[in-house]
């Protein structure tokens, strides 16, 4: 009878002694990082860590979804985009301390798992004949909705007019992230990722890519945004972002430094 | 393994479950014996959840409560706590979520309970009070343990709601279930896979209460 009384209050007393989560401003700042930033996001951290910037806590997302959770009031200190009309429509909405800064370029290549039986060797105009010999199953990219790299994956097949062909093996990722992950998962699939997809560690040997011309879609501009000008980490975060040791990072990532005025 | 994400899990399962036997006690009970005519109604509303897709939910939560909304600026403004976003938005949605998983075992639990029995106790010369806490109570006890257990088991396990009116903020609104699709997402199979287990087993002995529970009682009483 009380063994019940006795465990739940064992388990509400476990609980409590966590303590309550405490209020966002006392914590690392809130990193809201497109999909794209992955794989690169934890050296970043880990530079800025090291060079005494402090600690920061990323969220990562397409880039759509987390500029409608910023409308939301999602509390968010830094918003890294993949492209520049969400910050911009952000801007225009009132949010962020100025216009932000473009701090990287991004690419989109063509990736298939390592041990699949699909040639990508001839890059995207290439697939045409394997996808009408249905010798590839899936084609998986991120979402044009709200994924930048969805956006340019969307462009690139229609430019080699392959959009309509690619109707119904298309598969769709929430973000690039899980676009990379579909396209890993089936030895007939391939994807259109970004390139800094296939710098994940725990990816390494397990993909084959190719580069797509970067005509073929609009450039990828990475544009970001201060959202509090009082959290000092965040905006300490926010400017080693645009520093010489972040682009170098960033290039090893397959990104690629912004050139000209941001 | 993420024991921040862990320890959010537990206590948004914990917060759930006191909330929602505060009210469902009370509800349970009304629909068990007195509800009138709209109890049809009210039963139906109570229900809800378990057809609604998550995201339906989700969508009115967030354009009821989300800033820019009356009700959200009233929540930020006023309380000083906005609800999308942040741990008591995930609070109020997991409540509502689980409505159903709360009020239908202990509804059913007092609806098992003889009209007899509860006048004999008023007989006896116990007032309705007392004859709630000792013949009602411990009578109906298997069906709020059941509720309790359901409650907890299927907040730890909830996706959808969480993820879009929670988001996916570290220390904050990450739960385990949203940590698993964030790993996932990251190729980091080992760690979500470690999360994975976790949840498989807390359900499963949820389950095995609400099981072992309901045989002990009908062994005893039926």
């Amino acid at each position: 009878m009380t063994k019940y009384w006795r465990i739940c209050a064992a388990a509400l007393g476990l609980v409590l002694s966590f303590g309550a989560p405490q209020s966002a401003s006392a914590e690392p700042p809130l990193i809201a990082a497109a999909a794209s930033l992955r794989s690169v996001m934890p050296v970043l951290v880990g530079a800025f860590q090291s060079s005494g910037g402090g600690t920061v806590r990323p969220s990562f997302g397409a880039s759509g979804t987390l500029a409608r959770q910023i409308t939301h009031g999602a509390p968010f200190d830094v918003f890294l985009s993949a492209d520049e009309s969400y910050v911009r429509g952000l801007v225009d909405s009132g949010f962020g301390v100025d216009r932000g800064a473009v701090y990287a370029l991004g690419r989109l290549v063509l990736i298939a798992p390592q041990t699949g039986t699909v040639s990508i060797e001839a890059g995207l105009p290439g697939l045409a004949a394997a996808i009408e010999t249905k010798a590839i199953d899936r084609i998986a990219i991120a979402n044009p909705n709200h994924a930048p790299y969805g956006v340019a994956a969307k462009q690139a097949l229609a430019a080699v007019g392959l959009w309509d062909a690619t109707r119904n093996i298309r598969v769709i990722g929430e973000n690039v992230a899980q676009a990379t992950q579909f396209a890993l998962s089936g030895p007939k699939h391939v994807g259109l990722v970004a390139a800094s997809m296939i710098e994940t560690p725990a990816l390494k040997g397990m993909i084959r890519f190719q580069s797509i011309a970067a005509d073929l879609h609009d450039p990828i501009r990475h544009r970001m945004l201060l959202l509090d000008s009082n959290a000092s980490v965040a905006v300490a975060f926010y400017d080693f972002m645009s520093s010489n040791e972040a682009a170098q990072i960033l290039k090893a990532y397959g990104f690629s430094a912004p050139s000209g005025a941001s | 393994m993420e024991w921040p994400t862990f320890a959010l899990s537990l206590q948004l399962a914990v917060t759930t479950c006191a909330v929602l036997i505060v009210l469902a006690i009370p509800l349970g009970r009304w629909l068990a014996w007195n509800a009138g005519p709209w109890k049809g109604w009210i039963e139906a509303l109570v229900a809800l959840p378990l057809v609604l897709p998550p995201t339906v939910l989700g969508y009115y939560l967030l354009v009821t409560f989300g800033q820019g909304t009356a009700l959200g600026q009233f929540f930020s403004d006023v309380l000083g706590m906005p609800l999308v976003f942040t741990f008591e938005g995930l609070l109020l949605a997991s409540v509502l979520v689980n409505i159903p998983f709360a009020v239908q075992p202990i509804q059913r639990a007092f609806e098992a309970i003889p009209r007899e029995v509860r006048e004999a106790g008023w007989c006896s010369g116990l007032s309705m009070m007392r004859t709630f806490r000792v013949i009602e109570l411990p009578l109906a006890k298997p069906g709020i343990i059941t509720a309790l257990a359901l409650t907890f088991a299927h907040t730890l396990g909830e996706f959808g709601v969480v993820l879009m009116v929670g988001g996916n903020i570290p220390g904050e609104t990450r739960t385990l279930s949203i940590a698993i699709y964030d790993r996932v997402q990251s190729f980091e199979t080992g760690a979500a896979g470690t999360m994975a287990l976790i949840l498989l087993v807390v359900s499963f002995a949820a389950i095995a209460i609400v099981y072992r529970q309901n045989k002990s009682h009908n062994d005893r009483y039926v």
